[in-house]
């Protein structure tokens, strides 16, 4: 035994080391395999042997074979027998070699748990590095979930070292095992206060990561970083903040508007590059959130802009790629700052960087204009001649296709310019977006009536190019266009030339060699060609030259019927047999032409590519029903979607209607722009009846306008004027200078329209309207489709597993209660701790969360105690004693109510805590945003605010009302713990806290008032924030549960209505098995699913933890709705606490007022003006004295809390209009006086109208 | 994050190789060749930024590059790292070996690649920046190398305690 140990070692001073075998592998240049085939068989002899020193030079060797190429999966075993070395130099050479061959599927990774677990815990932290380091590139699921534990134990060492690289490491975890993601954030968090910059640069790190994939879940901690931002030096952790601010902005604008000064302060102070550029790159995404209605951000946009210049004039190519990065993003909302660099932009096309290009191209698409749009073309047309690599000119291609095409081919001046590019295009060789040319071609070929003869022409001519099928095109791609012109070629054959010519060209024998749906096409349209010749030639009673067409067609369709390809076959034998019917007809002399061109008769308008998905599901038919019954009991479950989808109906039925409405009155512009392009008079209208109105500034603001013009090839659409005579001045002004300007347009259109002949160069360049007059057929959709559900969401994303809320968890462990299936397993040979219940263990992570320092000082102490179980006891008795305290301490700054003792090791306890804590929480984060110095911010707040839980909202409207200069010493106070500061702001939470019990409406906004509103209540910024609003109103409450109600429309259904019920868990219990109830009426009922009975309760469909509010929706189907309507309901449900259950009930009122039958519905003055004019309407009227609030705000309530838009707005005096649900139509004109407002108003249906202005008035007598 | 990190000479020949997704042999190989062949064709003075590998990434991918003397080195990194930031990291990169190889050169990678692999641990974790601080590192480096030459001067009484 021995001698064969000492023979070992001798025989490895023979054995090659990683040098030797790096040098041997370059002496055999020639025969490099061969050689390293040796080495593996002597490597495998290696690893035989007993020798750890051995086997961990031989796994050395591997590593670097496996960096060449080499599997070495084989050697995994081997791999792990190294690993576990009680060596650190063969440990390390181990987890190096795993960390680079081991994956998911590696079966001997499940041995290696107990390894890496004893060398997390091992007194050398080179160990316990090093298996961290192997683990995060390794790590499974498995191996996650059983070392998550021990992990977030290390986040805690005394050594940094460790502790950054567990910290980091926890990413990794989390994806692997997203359960542990709750249970460990309370200490990741507080990682990011670690004394250490490198663990806290980790945690940053991990944050951002996790923030990036799920930002909403994180903006609680915006106060948090923003700390760090504003007190870090370090440009890497700065780096990672400014970023994660760049993600959760979006989700915040008021985030935006705190970040905007430290942002334009770093800019300007920093000397790095790289911060400067992320800096100037946030700064942007908040621009973008913010977008519009922020007149003085023009400073910061103009400075990001200006910054940007500057880098991509710099000589340094990275600098000028990222300049033209993030221009690029400038450019999605600010067009116009980035357009005045264009010269900029030009020239970066011509640099000799490809990336430089790519970049300046991406900048391109906003840079054109109607007036340099062929010019731009023709210059990427040169480029795209010089190109090298296809994967730049591809680019180009598509770049010049989108350029052209965008927004509606809004820049298209000249349509035959545009066929003759994309012909040209279709010379390039090798591309491989045929397919992308052809549907362009097609698309304008519909939607473009007027070119269709030119477009015909020169589709023929390209069909007769022989050199569009030669064989090699077929690989390309570029074959497509054929598709596309033999289709183009038979629709629009009336345009045809030469028919003739162009039906032979489609039946060339050579047709046969391309695609099979090529081909069928080609078959198909010679069809229709066939017919137009028949026809022309029937005409022309030369009977001959009738028959040799049809000849022709029999003699060649026989090629096409022997295709092998089903769809031409069938085509093609269709089509011989009527052509071969034909034939006889013609020679018995019967005349065809008429019935054979009457088979392709009619035109095909163009249909939105996803118009078929968006059909809405007609009224009353359920798609997943069975038709018949179902064929056995066992297919049950197929049920399940059905429910769902029903479900997810209510759900979205309130924003469509928004979109149906929009898309409606899209239409009805589109028509009347119709009428109007029909309408010789129109364009005739004499110029000098318009006034010339000098002042005309601020055009572009007035919605409408901006509107119209997203359709600019066509005059745009102005209401005919005589229609809305009793329109204010103010606007009609602003109409008549419009129309002025557009008039002139006209007249030079139509000018230059007689002067031109079409050609194909860009010597039109200074053309600026178009040379024909085009009309672009919009894309056909379905009648109610809903415009662009988002349905590109990747579902696949690992992220989504990480979709996690953590807010409650705040930042003490365990705001909600970790759920004992939350916690980290842990694993048995820790004896002592597993008898004690996973409870237990969880209370430890809580508590060691809650004393990093602290118990980093007292690890020091405790360090070379080598009894670990002595030592936990101790600490954890230390602990103990600290939680009381740290607690308490939270406490008070939380509620300033007495607190009792919290039992340990239980979550009930926490649970306890919960109610306020939530709330404070969130509303820490709205404080500390609603600070922003920003006016006029409330109308965000509520939008944002609408999102977050009902609770905070209250605060947050109330913290507006604080003190000014306050908000700085809270923000300090948040992350600093001076007492005396804490008392202050328990002050002012108490506060907050009476503000929210004295008014009980929250200040819901909803998804669909809220855009609209914000647009036509004209609040301008300069006018004062409107106060906050809610339309939820209590229902009911007791000591343990709250309700809150709100009632809206559904304006698809006219007999629908849907409640929106808050329930808000007030105790310390849990409650569960909810049940609503409501005692229907005649005239109103609750809609129960089907199967149950008319008084059985809905189940709530969730439980509430204490503190914790939901919302639940119910609908109701309402008969008539002119009449307000109370409904009696009772709430029961289960109060449950660790002793005992109790059954509880709450009775409540739910009050339908007519107003909750109106539906914010936008309505364009011309339509408004008709609706009065018509007399169908019956007045009414109303006087409120005292109401003393401005104009705005009052217009803003009756807006909100009875669902009216505002259609005109001069000074105190503003129209209004809203539709119920069943489609009355209640207009009102709103004067106000000093202190009394007066309320005309005309409905089609007086009670409702009077209904509704008793409610207007009790809102403001409210108030 | 970082995706990969790929040092390579002139001619594609691979010197460190570190991924932080598992690929096979293969792919790894290809996506070598592949970064190659983006890489070399690319003159001395253009940006060191790169999109369009086909077999890394995707289009949230950028592939970040610095090129000394006749070694590429190559980071795949997704959008939350900043470009800027990881050239630094990899002149970082780069100085932490010149000072701990002593003037490196790339026989020192030919030779040493394990010793490049531990530096770069010290660096980035799992595809994540762990330090950047060029001390820190050199000082940890350092400190596991002494640990190994005390337990190499330690292995020869192995055998003999065995022995007795």
């Amino acid at each position: 035994m021995a001698l064969k140990i000492v023979k070992g070692s001798i025989d490895r001073m023979f054995d090659k080391n990683l040098q030797d075998l790096v040098r041997g592998i370059r002496n055999h240049k020639e025969d490099e395999a061969k050689y390293i085939s040796t080495c593996i068989d002597e490597i495998k002899q290696e690893l035989k042997q007993d020798n750890i020193a051995v086997k961990a030079n031989a796994v050395c060797k591997l590593t670097y074979l496996q960096m060449l190429g080499y599997d070495v999966s084989w050697a995994a075993f081997n791999i792990v027998e190294v690993m576990s070395s009680s060596k650190f130099t063969y440990k390390r050479i181990g987890y190096l070699a795993a960390s680079q061959c081991f994956h998911e599927s590696t079966d001997v990774i499940m041995l290696t748990t107990n390894q890496i677990r004893k060398d997390l815990s091992s007194p050398n932290q080179y160990d316990t590095g090093v298996a961290l380091t192997g683990l995060s590139c390794f790590v499974t699921p498995d191996l996650a979930r059983d070392l998550a534990n021990d992990i977030m134990t290390l986040m805690s060492h005394t050594k940094p070292y460790i502790r950054k690289k567990a910290v980091l490491i926890m990413y990794k975890v989390f994806l692997k095992y997203p359960e542990s993601l709750r249970p460990a954030f309370p200490r990741l968090k507080e990682k990011l206060e670690d004394p250490d910059p490198g663990v806290q640069s980790a945690a940053v790190n991990v944050i951002c990561e996790l923030a990036r994939r799920n930002p909403k879940n994180y903006l609680s901690l915006a106060p948090l970083f923003f700390k760090l931002m504003t007190s870090s030096t370090n440009n890497w952790v700065l780096i990672k903040i400014i970023k994660l601010f760049g993600a959760l902005t979006p989700l915040e604008p008021r985030l935006g508007k705190k970040l905007i000064e430290p942002l334009t302060n770093l800019i300007h102070s920093t000397s790095a590059m790289s911060l400067l550029y992320e800096c100037v790159n946030t700064v942007i995404a908040v621009l973008i959130s913010l977008s519009s209605g922020m007149p003085n951000h023009s400073a910061s946009i103009q400075l990001c802009v200006q910054k940007l210049r500057i880098l991509i004039e710099d000589s340094d190519q990275n600098l000028k790629y990222l300049g033209l990065l993030a221009m690029s993003k400038i450019l999605k909302t600010h067009p116009k700052s980035v357009q005045s660099h264009k010269d900029l932009i030009l020239q970066c096309l011509d640099d000799k960087d490809e990336s430089i290009r790519l970049r300046a191209l991406d900048l391109l698409y906003g840079m054109v204009s109607k007036k340099n749009l062929m010019e731009i073309v023709k210059k990427l047309m040169l480029h795209v001649d010089k190109a090298e690599g296809t994967t730049y000119r591809d680019e180009l291609l598509t770049k010049i296709i989108d350029i052209c095409s965008q927004s509606n081919y809004q820049y298209i001046t000249n349509f035959e310019w545009y066929i003759s590019i994309l012909v040209e295009l279709t010379r390039l060789e090798g591309t491989r977006h045929g397919h992308l040319i052809a549907s362009q071609m097609l698309d304008v070929a519909i939607r473009v009536k007027a070119i269709r003869a030119f477009a015909v022409a020169q589709m023929a001519t390209l069909l007769d190019n022989a050199h569009l099928l030669t064989g090699n095109m077929q690989r390309n791609g570029i074959c497509e266009v054929s598709y596309a012109a033999a289709w183009i070629c038979g629709e629009f054959s009336e345009h045809l030339e030469n028919p003739m010519q162009t039906l032979e060209a489609m039946l060339r024998p050579k047709v046969a060699t391309l695609p099979g749906h090529i081909q069928a096409v080609y078959v198909q349209n010679a069809a229709k060609l066939f017919a137009t010749v028949l026809k022309s030639q029937e005409g022309n009673t030369d009977s001959t030259a009738a028959q040799e067409t049809s000849q022709l067609m029999i003699e060649r369709l026989p090629l096409f019927v022997q295709s092998a390809n089903l769809e031409v076959q069938e085509r093609a034998s269709c089509i011989l047999q009527l052509v071969k019917y034909i034939q006889k007809l013609q020679q018995k002399d019967v005349e065809v032409a008429e019935e054979v061109s009457a088979l392709f008769a009619g035109e095909l308008n163009p249909v939105a590519p996803k118009a078929q998905k968006k059909v809405p599901v007609p009224e009353g038919l359920d798609l997943d029903a069975w038709i018949n019954e179902p064929p056995s009991e066992s297919e049950s479950e197929d049920e399940q979607p059905k429910a769902i989808f029903t479900k997810e109906e209510t759900k979205h039925s309130r924003p469509r209607h928004i979109e149906v409405d929009e898309k409606e009155l899209a239409r009805r512009r589109e028509a009347r722009k119709q009428e109007q392009a029909n309408n010789p008079f129109y364009i005739k209208a004499s110029p000098s009846s318009q006034k010339v109105y000098q002042d005309t500034p601020g055009v572009e603001h007035i919605p409408v306008v901006q509107i119209d013009l997203s359709v600019p090839l066509k005059v745009p659409g102005l209401p005919m004027s005589d229609q809305y005579v009793k329109l204010e001045e103010e606007r009609r002004q602003k109409e008549r200078a419009e129309k002025k300007k557009k008039e002139k347009k006209k007249r030079k259109e139509k000018r230059s329209g007689r002067g031109k002949k079409h050609d194909s160069g860009p010597e039109s360049e200074e053309d600026i309207t178009p040379a024909h007059m085009v009309d672009i057929v919009t894309e056909e959709m379905p009648e109610n489709a809903l415009p662009s559900d988002d349905d590109d969401k990747d579902p696949n994303d690992p992220h989504k597993a990480l979709d996690i809320d953590l807010d409650n968890l705040g930042e003490m462990a365990g705001r909600r209660p970790l759920a004992d299936s939350e916690k980290l397993p842990v694993r048995s040979h820790r004896a002592v701790e597993a008898a004690k219940s996973p409870g237990e263990d969880g209370d430890a992570e809580t508590v060691a969360t809650q004393q990093p320092k602290k118990k980093s000082g007292k690890d020091k102490r405790d360090d070379k105690k080598k009894d670990k179980d002595k030592e936990r006891k101790k600490s954890k008795d230390e602990k103990k004693k600290k939680k009381h305290k740290h607690e308490e301490k939270e406490e008070d700054l939380l509620r300033g109510e007495v607190h009792e003792p919290v039992v340990q090791s239980e979550g009930i306890s926490q649970v306890a805590e919960l109610p306020t804590s939530t709330s404070a929480e969130v509303s820490d984060l709205d404080f500390w945003l609603s600070n922003a110095p920003v006016p006029s911010n409330t109308q965000e707040a509520a939008t944002v605010a609408a999102a977050e839980a009902p609770v905070a909202e209250v605060v947050s409207g109330a913290a507006q009302d604080s003190e000014p200069d306050e908000p700085k010493d809270t923000e300090m106070e948040e992350t600093k713990s001076s007492k005396h500061k804490k008392k202050k702001q328990k002050k002012e939470k108490e506060e907050k806290e009476k503000k929210k019990k004295k008014r009980h409406h929250h200040h819901h906004r909803h998804s669909d008032g809220g855009g609209e509103e914000s647009v036509q209540n004209g609040t301008v910024e300069e006018e004062e924030p409107l106060p906050s609003m809610s339309n939820y109103c209590l229902l009911a409450e007791n000591s343990y549960i709250k309700m809150v109600y709100d009632i809206q429309g559904n304006l698809q259904d006219g007999s629908q209505v849907v409640v929106s019920v808050i329930f808000e868990n007030k105790c310390d219990s849990f409650l569960k098995s909810m049940e609503f109830n409501v005692l229907d009426s005649l005239n109103s009922k609750l809609q129960r699913p089907e199967g149950s009975g008319p008084h059985d309760g809905l189940t709530v469909p969730f439980q509430l933890p204490p503190g914790v509010s939901n919302e639940a929706r119910f609908v109701f189907t309402v008969q008539s709705i002119v009449m307000p309507q109370k409904l009696k309901g009772t709430l029961t449900f289960i109060v449950k606490n660790e002793e005992s259950s109790t059954h509880e009930k709450l009775d409540f009122k739910l009050h339908f007022t007519c107003t909750s039958y109106l539906i914010t519905t936008p309505c364009y003055s011309d339509a408004y003006a008709k609706l009065l004019e018509s007399g169908d309407l019956k007045g009414s009227s109303l006087k409120l004295e005292g109401v003393n609030m401005p104009f705005h705000h009052l217009l803003a309530r009756i807006c909100f809390h009875h669902h009216f838009s505002v259609v005109e707005r001069i000074d105190s005096c503003s129209s209004m209009y809203s539709r119920s649900i069943q489609g009355h139509h209640v207009c009102l004109l709103v004067k106000s006086s000093g202190q009394t407002v007066s309320i005309d108003a005309k409905c089609d249906e007086p009670t409702m109208l009077g209904n509704v202005l008793d409610e207007i008035k009790q809102t403001f007598s409210q108030c | 994050m970082i995706k990969a990190i790929l040092i390579f000479n002139n001619h594609g020949k691979p010197r460190l190789s570190k991924f932080y997704e598992h690929y096979s042999e293969d792919t790894e190989q290809q996506i070598i060749r592949e970064t190659f062949h983006l890489v070399s064709k690319r003159d001395e003075n253009v940006c060191n930024f790169l999109e369009g590998g086909m077999l890394i990434g995707g289009s949230d991918y950028k592939l970040i590059y610095r090129h000394y003397a006749t070694l590429y080195f190559v980071f795949c990194v997704d959008s939350s790292e900043s470009e800027l930031g990881i050239l630094d990291l990899i002149q970082v990169f780069v100085e932490t070996l010149d000072k701990c190889f002593e003037n490196v050169c790339e026989l020192d990678l030919i030779f040493h690649v394990d010793k490049v692999h531990n530096i770069l641990a010290e660096m980035v974790m799992g595809g994540m920046v762990l330090e950047t601080n060029m001390n820190e590192i050199i000082m940890q480096v350092d400190a596991q190398n002494k640990m190994e030459k005390s337990e190499v001067s330690w292995t020869p009484p192995v055998p003999c305690m065995c022995m007795t």
